[in-house]
């Protein structure tokens, strides 16, 4: 056994925790990035991030060009939206949202004119010395957000390196889901690129020293590995690490944890144990917005499950309907489920026509031989969902505790902590839908604030409400005993003459 | 025999003289607890518990002679401040509880701006001949403007969901095999 398993191996042993080995399903991982061309209609909804939704700069009819800002972002944590093709706004509409609900959202319909006449952004000369603030406001002017999947807006997350001290850059290249090969792909095909993304993303941290850079790459992607090694070879503060093939590696958390030995408080960020993740195609997108001025338009995408005629990866403007990239990929039976994302923590897509968004790591058009839709069955307390969970939980527990509704209880064993990663799901010999309870658990608390917060609304408003009455009557008193003084005054003055 | 009779009568003087008295000087006003939960309870007076206000539904709480859920506008959130206050467990359901708000069909609105004096937490805008509207984050549906509707346009309906709203359902429950 080599120096650089066996090390491997300790530190499994030693940092991580659970995790599930589902199989992996990633024949795509050889087949070349192909483009999709544009389809004539693009559905940009206006709220591709974790934050607020962005406000439309644009109104119906109006023309627009490739890269241009169509929407702005609102408050501290939000995105711009930028146009992937030039033609004209058709309409600002309530379109189906790539969300479980299958919901509507604000969308901006965008029809094609096929020219793609462009806007580049300025981009400076050498874009890896600008100052931190510079690079940030850079990456804020491209829309950027974190491509992993959780789309948290990456100019908010580079600017916590200006408030807390953060030595380690974790570059995630975990392609951790099944079928997913999108990354994978972008390692070996653009490794140069990803590589000068990297090293503009360290320069923005650059506050009180260069920190160290780790590319974390799952061992089951040599040639992923080998690309990006030979890409920063010769680099210092710079290291690619393969990390062993578990699922869920790529969960920010468990990859820090077992890259660094830190782990995070509950309630409290990554930053404030001084470590930042950025996926690589983050960082393929920051390369992109500040050595070629090209905002956040596409993305690549893997196409797979066993309905799929030609799966494979494919980059494709963002705004094209999911049935768009299953037309042109071709399905070879009707699939019996559409999932948006990864098959453990992708979202089943109601409606086909939903729009593929900035987090959109692939589409999976699944047969029904790939479906587990076994019946579920009494729990026969096995532990394998204990075993199972990489945050240390106890989801039998805290599964039983909800069907009760006791979630007081539930939270106070650490629901909270719960990532939804579904890997108790899926040990569960007897398919009980263990991450449906935490996400229905998690969705609850959030319901019971937020009542709580209008309740308060309510009592403030009822208490403003009273207030006003009383003045106006208390107001309307006085100009009534005001009026019969001034009558009585005149009275006395017409009898006294 | 008489020595005891003396000893019982005297200590059982002494002692009720002292509760007398403490009961006199640590008197207790009011059940504090009443206090509590009516600041808990919505305070616009509706009258959907079938108590005259929220002060005395709040007693009725506190003497647990009136169940927890007796709030149709307080919620969910009424009863989880509730719950944890009295260190009860908030009722199975009340997940699937939704808000009930009041919605103006449009179409029947005379613009008679009854409903917008009575309501507690001035949620409804309009003028005189003018299409009352509900202002969804301050109508907490507590029903005063659907009872003097003269027209019935005003009714209550539950929240709609949208995607800032919505929130997983509770697994259904198989079948025992």
């Amino acid at each position: 056994m080599s120096t650089v398993s066996l090390k491997m191996a300790v530190q499994s042993l030693l940092r991580t925790r659970g995790g599930v080995h589902p199989p992996e399903c990633k024949d795509t991982a050889a087949m070349p990035i192909q483009t999709i061309p544009t389809p004539t209609r693009l559905y940009l909804p206006l709220k591709q991030h974790i934050g607020a939704s962005a406000k439309p700069d644009v109104v119906p009819l109006q023309l627009i060009r490739k890269g241009q800002i169509l929407a702005h972002s609102q408050g501290s944590v939000s995105a711009h939206v930028h146009a992937p093709c030039s033609g004209h706004i058709a309409d600002i509409v309530e379109h189906p949202a790539p969300h479980p609900s299958g919901l509507p959202m604000p969308t901006l319909e965008i029809e094609n004119d096929g020219r793609d006449d462009m806007d580049e952004m300025p981009v400076a000369k050498h874009p890896h010395m600008l100052e931190p603030e510079d690079i940030v406001a850079r990456v804020q002017a491209a829309g950027i957000v974190g491509l992993g999947g959780a789309t948290f807006p990456s100019a908010v997350k580079m600017n916590l390196g200006q408030r807390k001290i953060v030595d380690t850059l974790v570059i995630n290249g975990c392609e951790c889901e099944p079928y997913l090969t999108c990354d994978d792909r972008l390692m070996q095909e653009r490794p140069a690129a990803i590589a000068d993304g990297i090293r503009i993303m360290a320069q923005a941290l650059n506050i009180v020293g260069v920190p160290d850079v780790i590319i974390a790459i799952e061992n089951n992607t040599p040639a992923a590995i080998a690309a990006m090694r030979e890409a920063t070879a010769g680099w210092r503060h710079v290291e690619v690490a393969p990390v062993p093939t578990q699922y869920p590696m790529g969960a920010e958390k468990q990859l820090v944890r077992f890259l660094t030995g830190r782990e995070v408080p509950a309630t409290k960020l990554l930053a404030d144990v001084g470590v930042l993740v950025q996926n690589v195609g983050t960082a393929y997108a920051v390369h992109q917005a500040l050595r070629d001025g090209l905002p956040l338009t596409h993305r690549i995408i893997t196409v797979a499950g066993d309905a799929v005629e030609r799966p494979g990866n494919y980059e494709v403007p963002i705004g094209m309907r999911v049935s768009d990239v299953l037309a042109h990929c071709g399905l070879r039976v009707d699939p019996a489920r559409v999932v948006m994302g990864g098959p453990m923590m992708g979202n089943a897509l109601s409606n086909p026509n939903a729009p593929v968004v900035k987090g959109t790591s692939g589409i999976l058009a699944l047969s029904a031989d790939e479906l587990k839709s076994a019946a579920e069955r009494p729990c026969i307390r096995c532990a394998a969902c204990v075993d199972a969970c990489p945050m240390g939980l106890l989801p039998v527990t805290m599964a039983t505790l909800l069907k009760s509704d006791k979630l007081d209880e539930a939270m106070g064993i650490g629901l909270s902590d719960c990532i939804s990663c579904a890997a108790c799901s899926y040990a569960c010999p007897s398919n009980i839908p263990l991450v449906h309870y935490f996400n229905f658990g998690k969705g609850e608390f959030v319901a019971r604030r937020e009542a709580k917060r209008k309740d308060e609304e309510i009592r403030r408003l009822i208490e403003e409400h009273r207030t006003r009455v009383a003045t106006v009557e208390r107001e309307k008193a006085e100009a009534a005993a005001k009026r019969k003084a001034a009558m009585e005054k005149q009275k006395a003055e017409k009898e006294a003459a | 025999m008489i020595a005891t009779i003396l000893t019982m009568a005297a200590m059982g003087l002494i002692l009720g003289l002292f509760l007398g008295i403490s009961a006199h000087y640590l008197k207790v006003e009011a059940e504090p607890i009443v206090e509590e939960i009516t600041a808990m309870l919505p305070g616009s007076n509706c009258g959907q518990c079938g108590f005259p206000g929220c002060t005395q539904a709040a007693a009725a709480i506190a003497n647990r002679e009136a169940p927890i859920t007796l709030c149709p506008p307080g919620g969910k959130g009424v009863i989880d401040s509730l719950a944890t206050r009295l260190g009860i467990d908030a009722p199975i359901g009340t997940a699937e509880m939704m808000p009930m708000l009041a919605y103006v069909r449009e179409e029947t609105c005379i613009g008679c701006t009854r409903c917008s004096k009575v309501c507690p937490t001035d949620a409804i805008v309009g003028a005189p001949k003018q299409i009352h509207a509900v202002i969804n984050g301050a109508c907490n549906g507590c029903r005063l403007c659907v009872d003097v509707c003269p027209t019935e346009c005003l009714q209550l309906l539950p929240e709609t969901i949208s995607l800032d709203n919505w929130r997983w359902q509770r697994p259904a429950v198989a079948a025992a095999a």
